[in-house]
């Protein structure tokens, strides 16, 4: 077996020097990829057989209620033994959810009963002992954060349940293996003596002890299976399987808000290329273990409350896997294996998991883009994101957590702080720090907003004094959220695979900005007259006149919202963090754009209560009048630099939109795509919708507000057709254009 | 200055790649199916400079770079000089510029204009002047001139035509096309759009009487057959 090439990452823990010195870029396109095997077949049929079965038992297939879980908590288990060529499962059986009570027992109380379960007596009495990460928050909360946590102005923290966005360096067990890792560790708990001994180096020590168990445990869990990872992996197979315990060791520790993979496919194409030219497995068999492997990335479950689905849409998990991108170098990241992972996709079909994320650079060979196009226009399961504007800030070996945070794998991790509804602080600002719902009085008392009409220095000037008070309220809650969160629900074998003085974000975030941008434009372009009630809180508004909106690549608009995103971030960076965590922010509101419009009153931009916000920065639907590209372009204004958390967009389109038959679409998408990226966009979620969606559109209007179709300079909100031109449009999409 | 009706900034299906499709305010024709009645009027719209049309296209550059312009309206040819100096704006800034047409503006008019664009997206409503002038209240001669000229200048050509069952989805009609189109070697591609009734609530909504509300769209397989009878006379019928 030829050596690997040698350099630093043979020294100490490097895992981006042992790729950059080892892996094979690779130009061609995607003719060498290989179909499933009759295996991968029969396992598969068995898989979608359990979750259908999980689906027809309403959504959960079944709970070990008796068992606490942890890395090593359960015995080995399976799906087909004799079939499966990567093995390990989070609890016994496939499907089966685990308990994992250290985020706060009440939301494992809470799924237990909606799931009509009883929790354990025995396990009661472990936490009637021992306390929580969500016990620990509500002891420290103030009566302002509860009342803010309340009425939805700060939303989605993660004050109960594991906060996750946090990606372990899961390659390092097959480049190392467990010996070597907890070696360093040890060196590093030994070598951490200070003479004074402070909180921080106290809390560093202990987290160091706790860390060392977690390796140790996992040793004893791969071994359960009958592997010995403590020494490296030999070959693709042990490093698909030993990186794929590091993995599973996390999700049988932790049920985070998103606990995604990293970058590990061409880090995995260096074990696979070399097995390839000694002939040590074939490209059919290399596919069968990355077929394989993904299929246990799909099985990913997490016990959770339905509210908690209800936010978040479903059954997320986010085992985010970032794919391509571009090294400092100058040479792109595509190996096969990027290719391989994407083929999942074919070989067992379209889904949500694992989210596949390719870092896009227009300098991306044009066969690995033109395949990205022809997937994404095949299966929706593809995200993409700027490695321009990335590896400028985190380098060439960053990987995406949950959907469009970037860190460096192994040295950065985020303390996740969802969003605060800056659409319900505008509203507060109008309303002298009432909720526009509830009346009370929940921000700082200020005289409201008189007169008739709005006027927009006014509304700016106390939109800013709301903003004040809201960022530090936000990053204070935040820092609570996160004492307790190391305090008593620690992420140990994660953190394990980190270096020992990781960079540490506090990810804020913001919900409403297309509201926003466009409520302050509509005070500033048309006339806004308030309605109020009888105490005096404006409940409604009425527009005279008509005012630019964001999403058409209008300044005027478009000017307000990079500036409201500025300042907010601005006021974040005065409040000091939990850590010393450096401030971050994202755009996103991942599916709970609903939830937040259900929340918050009518707006001045003519959104009623109730009504949902676009999702992430997306500009309200409807409102874009000048195309997609036009809509495109006034996200892409949205300054990285001051959001750094990520800023996502959506786009949807019908295939027949995107061009004439196959190859034009590809083309179109994949210039669409350069185009927004030399923009500085940074996120695209692409969704070309098939006839499947489409019919379940005109069943379900509600589910799908922003469907806009377009046919050939016309463009209409599908659910506003009626039912017969709704047809004729899913018979014309897919009959007749190709 | 000129009058615009709308802009779409991802256009995919008026020529080829990503396209900025301006559709400029005010047409001649009368077609029964028209999509875009509101386009008619060459009064209404917005009014706006070809100056600032042009720097507002540049703004996509990076989009429409392997794409380009379509000018399309209501008939952009109308408004001759105005769709001349965009056409000249963009081919200055080396993007590629094509004008869809119904060939309804006389060339006396319109001539610069079609010199100036890439190429032409031509829309023949019927080969046939009599079931010309029932769907356009217009003759067919200008259209035929234009086809003429393009040929003359080698200026690459995209038939375009709408199959509407009552109308041109008529195998004699068809035939009558075939024949008309096969002379000419500046064809690059035909297209055959299927009728739709999409923009029957703009008619309602311009309070004018909209009289195919009974047609219905072609099925697929009239579609394929009108395809397969015009690849008989060797046209590249997409």
């Amino acid at each position: 077996m030829a050596e690997f090439k040698p350099g630093a990452w043979q020294k100490f823990v490097d895992v981006r020097d042992f790729i950059v010195r080892n892996y094979t870029p690779y130009d061609g396109d995607e003719s060498f990829l290989a179909p499933p095997t009759d295996r991968t077949e029969k396992l598969w049929g068995q898989v979608k057989a359990l979750m259908k079965e999980e689906h027809d038992r309403g959504g959960i297939y079944d709970i070990d209620t008796h068992t606490i879980s942890d890395i090593d908590a359960y015995p080995p288990g399976y799906i087909d033994k004799q079939l499966e060529q990567i093995v390990g499962l989070q609890t016994a059986k496939p499907l089966v959810r685990a308990i994992m009570p250290f985020g706060g027992i009440r939301m494992v109380y809470n799924s237990l009963e909606a799931y009509n379960r009883e929790m354990e007596p025995e396990i009661a009495r472990v936490f009637k002992y021992r306390k929580t990460h969500n016990d620990g928050v509500f002891d420290v909360y103030t009566p302002e954060m509860r009342a803010a946590r309340k009425t939805g102005i700060i939303t989605g923290l993660p004050d109960a349940y594991g906060r996750g966005r946090i990606i372990g360096d899961y390659r390092r067990v097959p480049l190392y293996g467990v010996d070597y890792l907890i070696e360093q560790k040890k060196r590093s708990h030994r070598d951490a003596v200070y003479n004074v001994m402070d909180a921080k180096v106290i809390q560093l020590r202990e987290e160091l002890a706790e860390q060392i168990r977690a390796l140790e445990a996992l040793k004893r869990m791969a071994e359960s299976y009958g592997f010995d990872i403590s020494r490296p992996a030999n070959d693709t197979k042990e490093a698909i399987q030993w990186l794929y315990f590091a993995y599973l060791g996390a999700i049988k520790e932790q049920n985070g808000a998103a606990m995604s993979l990293g970058r590990a496919s061409t880090f995995l194409d260096i074990y696979a290329q070399r097995d390839l030219e000694e002939g040590r497995y074939t490209e059919s068999e290399i596919q069968e273990l990355v077929d394989h492997f993904v299929m246990k990335l799909r099985l990913v479950r997490f016990l959770r409350t339905p509210a908690y689905d209800e936010l978040f849409s479903g059954d997320p998990t986010w085992v985010t896997e970032s794919i391509a991108g571009l090294g400092t170098d100058g040479r792109h990241m595509v190996t096969k294996m990027s290719y391989r992972f994407l083929h999942t996709l074919t070989n067992l079909g379209p889904a949500p998991e694992p989210n596949m994320t390719v870092i896009w650079s227009p300098r991306l060979p044009e066969p690995f883009k033109k395949y990205c196009a022809k997937m994404s226009i095949d299966t929706c399961s593809i995200q993409y994101e700027s490695d321009e504007l990335m590896r400028k800030k985190f380098g060439d070996d960053y990987g995406i957590a949950c959907c469009v945070s970037a860190m460096r794998v192994g040295k950065q991790l985020q303390f996740f702080g969802a969003r605060a509804n800056l659409a319900k602080a505008l509203l507060y600002a109008i309303n002298g720090g009432r909720d526009e719902k509830s009346g009370d009085q929940i921000g700082p008392e200020f005289l409201a907003c008189r007169g008739k009409y709005l006027d927009y220095d006014d509304v700016k000037r106390r939109f800013d004094k709301i903003l004040d008070w809201l960022a530090s309220l936000y990053v204070n809650t935040l820092n609570v959220i996160h004492y307790m969160h190391d305090k008593y629900s620690y992420e140990k074998l994660q953190m394990a695979l980190h270096d020992d003085e990781p960079i540490r974000t506090m990810a804020c975030g913001i919900a409403g900005l297309s509201v926003v941008a466009d409520s302050l434009s509509a005070i500033r372009y048309a006339k806004v007259r308030p309605i109020r009630d009888e105490t005096g809180l404006a409940v409604d508004f009425q527009i005279e006149g008509d005012f630019p909106k964001f999403g058409n690549n209008d300044p005027r608009v478009d000017d307000i919202a990079v500036e409201v995103v500025k300042s907010f971030m601005d006021k974040l960076r005065k409040c000091p963090t939990y850590r010393d965590a450096v401030h971050t922010l994202s755009i996103l509101t991942i599916t709970s754009n609903v939830v937040y419009g259900k929340k918050t009153g009518s707006t001045p931009d003519g959104r009623k209560a109730g009504e949902p916000f676009a999702p992430g920065a997306n500009p309200m639907h409807g409102r874009d009048s000048h195309g997609s590209i036009a809509s495109m372009m006034s996200v892409a204004k949205l300054p990285y630099d001051f959001s750094e958390d990520g800023i996502s967009y959506t786009f949807s389109i019908v295939p027949s939109a995107l061009g004439r038959g196959k190859e034009e679409m590809a083309d179109n998408l994949v210039n669409m795509m350069d185009g927004y990226f030399e923009e500085a966009g940074h996120h695209i979620n692409v969704n070309v919708l098939n006839r499947e969606v489409l019919m379940d559109a005109m069943e379900h209007p509600e589910l799908y507000p922003q469907l806009t179709i377009r046919v050939s300079g016309y463009a209409v909100n599908f659910v506003k057709l009626t039912r017969e031109q709704q047809l004729d449009v899913i018979n014309r999409t897919y009959h007749t254009r190709f | 200055m000129g009058r615009i009706h709308s802009v779409e900034s991802f256009g995919t299906l008026d020529g080829p790649g990503i396209r900025y499709v301006l559709f400029l305010q005010g047409c001649p024709l009368r077609c029964l199916y028209c999509h875009n009645p509101d386009s008619w009027c060459i009064k209404s719209g917005q009014e706006i400079g070809s100056v600032d049309v042009v720097k507002d296209i540049l703004r996509y550059k990076n989009f429409i770079k392997n794409g380009g312009v379509t000018l399309s309206g209501g008939e952009p040819l109308m408004q001759a000089d105005f769709a001349a100096s965009i056409l000249e704006g963009c081919k200055q800034h080396g993007l590629h510029t094509a004008v869809d047409t119904s060939g309804g503006v006389s060339l006396l008019i319109c001539r610069r204009a079609v010199e100036l664009a890439d190429m032409l997206l031509l829309d023949i409503k019927a080969a046939d002047d009599a079931l010309f002038r029932k769907i356009t209240g217009h003759s067919i001669n200008n259209t035929l001139e234009m086809l003429e000229a393009c040929e003359n200048m080698r200026k690459p050509i995209w038939i375009r035509h709408v199959l509407v069952p009552g109308l041109t989805m008529d195998d004699k009609q068809l035939k009558a096309l075939g024949e008309l189109l096969a002379h000419y070697s500046c064809i690059e591609r035909v297209e055959l759009l299927p009728f739709h009734k999409m923009g029957e609530f703009k008619w309602e909504q311009l309070g004018k009487p909209y009289t195919l509300g009974d047609t219905q769209p072609p099925e697929s397989e009239q579609v394929e057959h009108a395809r397969s009878l015009l690849r008989g006379f060797g046209l590249p019928v997409k």
